[in-house]
């Protein structure tokens, strides 16, 4: 829809987009299911219209795959948001796509509809056969859907590869805070364990990595683990305590631990109180410190 | 605060429609409805509704792709051209009748291009067709490039990957969920072109049977027979407060069968599956 001044887009030896060589396939050529953020149903049709909307061929067998043949007649108007993107993941396959494009597919749910209408998309995709490309800013919900997530920072792209990779070994540290890693800065010192990192608010960190001078230190806050602050490397102070489904959220002021559940409500925990915090040298990342000015860092 | 809100709307309505009380109790009502039926009068009648139609049929169709495409592109100098859309509103229909006429008239800019291609357009039926077209398109444009202006444009787009091309984008999709825009905008464009007359005259002339509209009638019996103008002035407003209100109650129609309130968040999730 826009035009791009630069860049390639093609599907199998179907070109769509070639900027050098003023290839510009236009959308109606193109065969693309999209799914927009708001669903973009067509107001003045009914459902069965709207899904019909590519073509004149009754698509009742879609209806049907979906769940929503009951809703045939309705208007999109008096869908739930759960029923609106069913309608239109309908629409769009009965175009007959060689590809999905789900743009923020959950943002127009609330957030109980959202956990269910993400496992029921996760399942109907897989069952598709179908590749499709979903954008979201949320981490949780490309990694929950997707085999391959493509970071892109400012329109580049930073880092591609599977969910438990981009938590594993996050290229820059932008992709790790994406994972919800904490991001501290530190100097390395090789050790033989790999290295030993002096943390720029104080306190120190051994990881298994080995390397040397500035770096940053990725560490996943279920990898943090709250000790005695007298006998401990690294302190902290606590900030506020909550909790996120199963785990108990510690909010320090430089980084976030989870917690076992059965801590909570203890007086060491109240804000402001000093705790300890530990990490296993295996779950401690460091990659190399961006230079001043530079984008992005070196990655494993 | 009642009473004084029943003072204002009393007075507001009053005030409007006190010269149409006037104009229909002006004579005995038989004499009223006699003078529907003369010769000026269905003449008139008929001028005016086939003028009107061709002019209407053109504005939607020359109108509606021209407002959606202003409406959609984004191009130096939008501003412009809508500002140029709007100056026939402010300019006096008289004023828009010599346009007319030194434009389209035998001496005028395009008058000897005309003429050789055999076409004498002054003093014409489609004469008529153009100021009506002139002094109330713009009406209609304004509206529509305003209500295309409005539409979602991911509603376009989807329809585009959906296969549609630019004309069935417009025409399935724009057009439909713009209907209630446009067809308010066309109501106001109809009611300035039924009752136009300054331009119509000057540019048209006013011949019974040819190009005397129905305001051109009364304006032409103004002098002559009083009760007659009163008369053909009365059938004016039946006929176009009739067609305002078919318009009326087909866009009731058309607006109840649809709700276009997309409600964010899903509610009914605690009352389905």
């Amino acid at each position: 829809m826009e035009r791009a001044c630069r860049g390639r887009i093609a599907l199998g030896d179907e070109l769509w987009l070639d900027a050098d060589r003023h290839v510009h396939l236009v959308p109606e050529r193109r065969r693309v299911g999209y799914l927009p953020q708001d669903y973009a149903l067509f107001p003045h049709l009914t459902v069965a219209g709207n899904v019909r909307f590519s073509g004149r061929r009754d698509r009742s067998d879609l209806l049907e795959r979906l769940r929503i043949a009951h809703l045939g007649g309705a208007r999109p108007a008096q869908l739930s948001g759960g029923e609106r993107q069913r309608v239109a993941l309908a629409r769009a396959l009965a175009r007959e796509p060689r590809v999905l494009l789900l743009d923020e597919p959950f943002g127009a749910l609330d957030a109980i509809t959202r956990q269910r209408v993400r496992s029921e998309l996760a399942e109907f995709l897989a069952g598709l056969g179908l590749p499709a490309l979903l954008v979201t800013h949320a981490f949780d919900e490309a990694a929950f859907l997707a085999d391959r997530i493509g970071v892109l920072d400012q329109g580049t792209l930073v880092q591609l590869s599977s969910p438990s990779e981009l938590i594993e070994n996050p290229a820059t540290a932008l992709v790790a805070e994406l994972t919800g890693a904490n991001v501290l800065d530190g100097i390395a010192e090789p050790s033989p364990a790999g290295a030993s990192v002096r943390l720029s608010g104080g306190g120190e960190l051994v990881s298994s990595t080995r390397a040397k001078g500035p770096v940053q230190v990725i560490v996943h806050p279920w990898a943090l683990e709250l000790t005695d602050p007298g006998a401990s490397a690294l302190t902290d102070t606590v900030l506020a305590v909550g909790q996120d489904r199963g785990a108990l959220v510690v909010r320090l002021t430089r980084m976030t631990v989870h917690a076992p559940p059965g801590l909570n409500g203890r007086a060491a925990l109240a804000a402001g109180s000093r705790v300890g915090v530990r990490a296993e040298p295996g779950s401690v990342r460091l990659i190399e410190a961006a230079p001043p000015g530079a984008v992005g860092g070196v990655g494993g | 605060m009642a009473v004084g809100a029943t003072l204002v709307v009393a007075l507001v309505l009053a005030f409007l429609l006190l010269p149409i009380v006037a104009l229909i109790a002006y004579q005995p009502i038989h004499e009223l409805v006699n003078g529907f039926g003369t010769r000026v009068a269905t003449d008139a009648v008929l001028v005016s509704l086939k003028t009107n139609a061709i002019a209407f049929a053109i504005m939607l169709a020359l109108g509606t792709p021209f407002a959606y495409i202003l409406a959609r592109a984004r191009f130096r100098g939008r501003s412009l051209v809508i500002t140029a859309v709007e100056v026939p509103l402010v300019m006096p229909p008289a004023v828009a009748g010599l346009g007319l006429l030194v434009a389209f008239g035998r001496l005028g800019l395009l008058g000897h291009t005309l003429k050789v291609l055999g076409i004498d357009l002054a003093f014409t039926q489609a004469a008529v067709v153009l100021a009506i077209l002139f002094v109330a398109s713009p009406f209609y444009l304004r509206g529509a490039i305003a209500s295309f202006g409005a539409l979602d444009p991911t509603l376009i787009d989807v329809a585009g990957t959906l296969g549609a091309g630019p004309l069935r984008r417009m025409l399935r999709v724009a057009v439909p969920v713009a209907a209630g825009g446009l067809g308010a905008a066309a109501a106001v464009a109809f009611a300035r072109g039924i009752g136009e007359f300054g331009a119509t005259i000057l540019f048209a002339g006013s011949f019974q049977g040819t190009t005397q509209t129905l305001p051109l009638a009364v304006y032409s019996l103004f002098d002559a027979n009083l009760d007659q103008a009163i008369s053909i002035g009365v059938l004016l407003i039946i006929v176009s407060a009739a067609i305002l209100l078919a318009a009326k109650l087909l866009a009731r129609r058309w607006s109840s069968s649809q709700s276009t309130s997309p409600s964010r968040g899903d509610r009914s999730i605690f009352a389905s599956s």
